[in-house]
């Protein structure tokens, strides 16, 4: 891979790898230690008590179920998307286009305090969502709504490239041999586009886990009600409790390097053969 | 993108070279039909686009209308008071400041990461590179928590930095920390993949010719990279100005002192003021805005399309 960009060794290249791998450590590898020998301080008997508390265990498990609603979601509607934006073409496409990315420039903060709007007190859409009778703020709607607003561009964004590079050929020979729009798309397109679709569906849940601003606004922080594992972090910080928001920490830090671990294996198996994409 | 009608016509395409024409106009007919055509929309082609247009529209066009809505229901001058309001002012002016520090340290930074990764091989270069991608993956929040563990009062290198009469923790050093550390990923894999396109005969050109390592890296590396480092640093920076989880813990959040502009939002929410709330968002709305059109200007500049 790449073997004929490489450098001989110098005095300068030392130089430049100590830099690069100090400046890593320092920023990344160092307080990723800290805050695992903090939560294992205790000793490992008190990290498992830890996660057996009821608020834990239900804050795990709330987070786990708004990432799956998440990534389901965008699996498939990502996946639409990427295919109009590719192989379609109508008016008003590039705006679009454009619209995929928003959620990357809007503060979490900021989605919150629109889901507020929206649905709190006094909201725009009280009147529907009243009506119909569902809560959405301060419920598990609006925070599922959270999660999927901040993670909607990653599958499009993933996918796009991949169906971009197969091109239609193979499509049009399902399509003329007799297989309907569906069977082509099952079939043909979607096998294609999978290493794509993996990739982005991954990175789509490490980003749900992770979300916290917009999810701590709307979700009114009721413990073992509606705390995700960030909101429950941020409660126990605030409340001291820092035993219960190391161990969570650690839980969540551990998951988001098996995703990156995932990630690079997909990766791997993407570019086997081919130039690193990323 | 590939237009598809104007690949189709010749029927070896299909890899039957034998194919006789009544083959290739019934071929040509059903596309025209087809889902993929592009003249008459078929119901699928049409109802996909609804779809789409339908999803984007209620999750991206919806919120920002409200946004702007609710910002602007008590007319532009409460906007303006309300950003120009001092803790406002003096936290938008923290969040501008950090972020620009941070972009400037994340393009050097990033790409003597992305030079280093591409151009040697070194023990652990792997692993490096893995660690690149961590911050993208860890929660933010937790990122606050392992500068606070790290640098915190409590901590040992936390005392060492108050011996020293360096406020870290609950200042602007910790916030700008906080940024570098979430931001890491934008400038290296900005960077990363144009230096490995660059074709490297040019700087061995230079290199034999005798001018240092240095030098060629100036002179003939960096101009070709530039755009992927300014394109990175914007980034990191609009994600910069819309940071929260990481922020709110190590920054202590004193109004006027160490409020930033996103954490100022936060606490006009929670206060019930959300049209105040609304205007500071809108503000740095704008501002992000105004940088990915700067980026994507820029990216147009770099390779025109057709």
């Amino acid at each position: 891979m790449a073997s004929d960009k490489e450098r001989p060794r110098s005095r300068f290249s030392v130089v430049l790898i100590t830099i690069a791998v100090l400046y890593v450590a320092c920023l990344v590898v160092f307080p990723a230690l800290a805050l695992v020998r903090g939560a294992l301080g205790d000793g490992v008997g008190s990290f498992f008590k830890v996660l057996a508390r009821p608020d834990v265990r239900s804050a795990l498990w709330m987070t786990a179920k708004l990432t799956a609603f998440a990534t389901i979601v965008n699996s498939v509607l990502g996946t639409i998307i990427a295919f109009v934006l590719v192989r379609d073409r109508f008016v008003g496409k590039r705006i679009l286009n454009a619209l995929v990315d928003v959620p990357f420039a809007l503060s979490p903060v900021a989605l919150g305090l629109v889901l507020l709007t929206l649905f709190g007190k006094g909201g725009l859409l009280r009147p529907l969502t009243d009506a119909i009778g569902l809560e959405v703020a301060f419920a598990w709607p609006s925070m599922a709504l959270a999660t999927t607003f901040v993670t909607l561009p990653f599958v499009v964004r993933e996918v796009g490239p991949v169906l971009e590079e197969m091109g239609t050929d193979q499509e049009l020979a399902a399509y003329t041999l007799g297989a309907s729009p569906l069977a082509t798309f099952v079939r043909v397109t979607l096998p294609g586009i999978r290493s794509g679709l993996a990739y982005g569906a991954t990175l789509t849940v490490a980003r749900a886990i992770g979300e916290f601003g917009a999810v701590l606004i709307v979700s009114g922080g009721i413990a073992s009600k509606t705390e995700t594992a960030t909101v429950l972090v941020y409660r126990a910080l605030e409340d001291r409790d820092d035993r219960g928001a190391y161990v969570v920490a650690v839980v969540l830090a551990l998951a988001s390097v098996v995703l990156l671990l995932v990630l690079d294996l997909l990766r791997k198996r993407r570019t086997s053969g081919r130039e690193p994409r990323r | 993108m590939q237009l598809y009608l104007s690949r189709v016509a010749p029927s070896e395409q299909f890899g039957h070279p034998a194919a006789d024409l009544s083959a290739s106009v019934e071929v040509s007919r059903s596309l025209h039909r087809g889902w993929l055509g592009k003249l008459r929309p078929s119901s699928e082609r049409v109802g996909l686009r609804v779809i789409a247009t339908a999803y984007l529209v209620a999750m991206v066009v919806v919120p920002i209308a409200t946004l702007v809505r609710e910002g602007f229901s008590a007319g532009t001058k409460h906007i303006i008071a309300a950003v120009t309001h001092p803790v406002a002012l003096a936290a938008l002016w923290l969040s501008l400041k950090t972020g620009l520090f941070m972009a400037l340290v994340n393009a050097v930074m990033g790409t003597l990461i992305a030079y280093v990764l591409v151009r040697y091989r070194f023990p652990g270069r792997k692993l490096l590179d893995l660690l690149i991608d961590l911050p993208f993956a860890i929660p933010t929040l937790v990122t606050g928590m392992m500068i606070v563990t790290l640098l915190g009062p409590h901590a040992a290198l936390g005392k060492l930095f108050a011996a020293a009469g360096v406020r870290v923790v609950y200042a602007a050093p910790a916030i700008t920390l906080a940024l570098l550390f979430v931001t890491l990923p934008l400038v290296v894999r900005s960077v990363q993949p144009v230096l490995l396109e660059l074709d490297i005969a040019e700087e061995e050109a230079a290199f034999t010719l005798g001018a240092g390592e240095w030098a060629t890296f100036r002179r003939v590396t960096l101009p070709a990279i530039a755009p992927a480092i300014l394109a990175g640093a914007l980034q990191s920076f609009a994600r910069a100005l819309g940071e929260f989880g990481s922020i709110v813990v190590v920054a202590g959040n004193l109004p006027r002192k160490t409020l930033t502009a996103a954490v100022y939002v936060f606490g006009e929410v929670e206060s019930g003021d959300l049209r105040s709330a609304s205007a500071m968002s809108l503000l740095l709305v704008a501002i992000s805005f105004l940088v990915v059109l700067a980026l994507d200007l820029l990216s147009r500049k770099k390779q025109p399309r057709g």
